[in-house]
């Protein structure tokens, strides 16, 4: 298979889907500058850069998809998105249900979010679960070249407004990609490790943090089971409970901040569904409740680290070895970032 | 743009088109029984455009099939201009499983693919972001019909409005921006909030011809719409025509107005814009009053019909909670 960046995945997703359907079109600030290649390819009516004003870009992407195109838009940064807000949320998200069903939205709006750059704040903001919690839209987080490429792709394909988020610390990195048109659906979460003892559930770039701690585990003999999740609406349930009833551990790690993020959700779904084969409290390492901060020190001690992960998880596979109520005592003070 | 020379072309234009001053009025007559209708059976929370009816009706009436319509919280009129069936409005009003939107709309954003009206958004200036996009979708897919996007002064202050003005100029986008200035915004009148009388100057600043109209004057607002809409049809760009009124009625049928001045609203109740047609096409001889009262007597026998329809329909079936959210 081939190695490729993860920038090089998303262009080959839009080049293969634009040449697949006429209706696919791309707009956004800077799309035609940095897209060239795609302009040559497919015109420049295809292929638009935009006033930066990201409420019109995603407007005018939700009017074109109810109308007969399939729009991906890029907004550059995910807190951009708050000035999009209305028309993804309200008009995108909303009016097939309020039409009765008249309309759907196939479009895709991609954003760039996390630490990795520096870039502070205002250019960072991991807020997918806002998009979780708003009805009518699907959201989609990689980890892998190979899952930009075939989850972009899905997205393009999907009749529905999707989010597609990359997580700026991936947009370099490497990976093997199926030769080929393969597909990546939305919805499925991904076994990134078998293992036996805990299971860790993540997505973006927690979910390599989780790799590597899963290989600092097993010099332990701890076999940790690694989920990716990939898509974070629809939540792969199924997964998240067959992962959880495997181990009877589970850990949920990702950079976003903890309140009301996915990872309270997964925890609420294991919790709910799974109770019963759980051995030990369900547990979250995530980002702080603060906005990133730009210096690299800072922004590095934002995201959760291997280091962090292997030691919540030794604490849960030794849980119940002392007395049930010390125990819950200390994994509570080790998950308080 | 010179205004007096549109004014000529525009009053050129009517004199050669076959006179629709009948319809116009008829259906001026439907809006209004319709909207007055709802406070009367109960339904108060409900804005109506009462007093506005020359502007949906002109602007409309002078629309093709193949045109789409994006419209607004205060939509009665562009919807009924269009041909939808009271009826079936007034089952999506009350929340029923026969209106347009299988109940799920309401009153405020209801959509009627069949007839055009497409994205009825009821978040000021939510049609103004989407307008651009059926636009673009027409003109990518090659279809002929134009884009009409009503909204009123209160959306024209949202950054939006200039947002899409600005990308339709520079798109060459076909639609025809028609601002029902009604001079209030809720429970704010228009000259608290901006220092121009007219939003038409402004879209010219974005390098889009445009034009205001007497709003309350059916056959005026129909003749610059005419033209209007020929303009954009042939040039592939969008114009901004702004038809002056008044919101007789309150931001909803609930609002008591008693912060309205009553100066203001009566002078403005001697422009109605019903009372002027009707006038006009009696001193004109161009309709009798005998026509006229079987127009009314056919107005009232359909929003029976409609009440009728309405009341005796179903709610929908509780399981609809959760179906149509994703296609």
């Amino acid at each position: 298979m081939p190695n490729v960046t993860v920038q090089e995945a998303i262009s080959q997703a839009l080049t293969e889907e634009m040449r697949r359907d006429p209706r696919v079109l791309m707009f956004g600030e800077g799309v035609a500058t940095k897209r060239y290649d795609l302009v040559k390819e497919f015109g420049a009516q295809r292929v638009r850069n935009t006033p930066l004003a990201e409420g019109i870009i995603a407007g005018t992407a939700a009017g074109a998809a109810a109308t007969g195109l399939r729009p991906v838009v890029d907004l550059l940064f995910s807190p951009f998105l708050c000035f999009a807000m209305e028309e993804i949320v309200n008009s995108a998200g909303k009016l097939r249900y309020i039409s009765g069903g008249q309309f759907s939205f196939p479009m895709v709006v991609m954003a760039l979010t996390g630490a990795g750059w520096g870039v502070g704040a205002q250019h960072n903001q991991n807020n997918e679960a806002w998009f979780v919690h708003s009805p009518g839209l699907k959201v989609v987080m990689p980890s892998t070249a190979a899952d930009f490429r075939g989850l972009l792709k899905a997205a393009i394909r999907d009749d529905n407004p999707v989010v597609f988020f990359s997580d700026i610390a991936l947009a370099f990195e490497s990976g093997e990609v199926p030769a080929g048109g393969e597909i990546v659906p939305i919805g499925k979460a991904a076994v990134r490790r078998d293992g036996t003892d805990v299971t860790l559930i993540s997505y973006a770039k927690t979910v390599h943090a989780c790799i590597k701690a899963a290989d600092r585990l097993a010099e332990q003999n701890i076999s940790a089971h690694v989920i990716d999740l990939r898509t974070l609406k629809p939540l792969d349930e199924e997964t998240i409970l067959n992962a959880a009833r495997k181990t009877g551990r589970v850990i949920v790690v990702h950079e976003a901040s903890r309140m009301c993020g996915v990872g309270a959700e997964v925890a609420s779904i294991v919790a709910e569904k799974a109770f019963s084969a759980l051995k030990a409290p369900v547990i979250r390492l995530t980002g702080p409740d603060a906005p990133a901060p730009a210096s690299f020190p800072l922004e590095q001690a934002f995201v959760p680290q291997p280091d962090a992960i292997v030691e919540a998880a030794v604490r849960l596979v030794n849980y119940g070895e002392t007395s049930a109520g010390d125990q819950e005592q200390r994994v509570s003070l080790a998950t308080s970032l | 743009m010179d205004r007096q020379k549109e004014k000529t072309e525009t009053n050129g234009t009517q004199s050669a088109a076959a006179d629709p001053a009948a319809t116009l009025l008829e259906s001026m007559m439907l809006i209004r029984a319709y909207e007055e209708k709802l406070p009367e059976i109960g339904i108060k929370m409900v804005c109506t455009s009462v007093g506005q009816e020359a502007s949906a009706a002109g602007v409309v009436h002078a629309l093709s099939a193949e045109d789409l319509i994006l419209t607004n919280h205060r939509s009665a009129g562009h919807l009924i201009a269009r041909g939808a069936d009271p009826g079936k409005m007034l089952a999506e009003v009350m929340g029923k499983s026969t209106g347009y939107c299988k109940g799920k709309s309401g009153t405020l954003h209801i959509s009627i693919k069949e007839l055009g009206i497409v994205l009825t958004s009821t978040i000021v200036g939510g049609e103004l972001s989407l307008a651009p996009g059926v636009a673009l979708s027409q003109q990518q897919l090659g279809r002929p019909g134009i884009v009409v996007c009503f909204f009123g002064d209160g959306a024209a202050t949202e950054g939006v409005f200039h947002e899409s003005l600005n990308l339709a100029a520079k798109w060459n986008l076909p639609i025809l921006y028609i601002c029902e200035n009604n001079q209030w915004q809720a429970y704010v009148h228009r000259r608290e909030t901006m220092l121009t009388d007219h939003i038409s100057t402004w879209a010219a600043k974005y390098g889009i011809e445009s034009l205001t109209v007497d709003g309350n004057d059916v056959h005026a607002v129909h003749a610059a719409a005419r033209v209007a809409v020929d303009k954009v049809r042939t040039a592939r760009k969008p114009f901004f025509l702004e038809t002056y009124t008044f919101r007789m009625h309150g931001h909803m049928e609930a609002d008591d107005q008693s912060y309205v001045d009553r100066q203001e609203l009566a002078a403005w109740a001697a422009k109605d814009p019903i009372q002027r047609q009707k006038e006009r096409l009696l001193r004109e001889g161009l309709l009798s009053a005998e026509v006229i009262a079987q127009m009314e007597t056919r107005v009232r026998s359909t929003i029976e019909s409609a009440v009728a329809f309405a009341g005796s329909s179903p709610y929908p079936e509780l399981a609809e909670l959760t179906t149509e959210i994703y296609a």
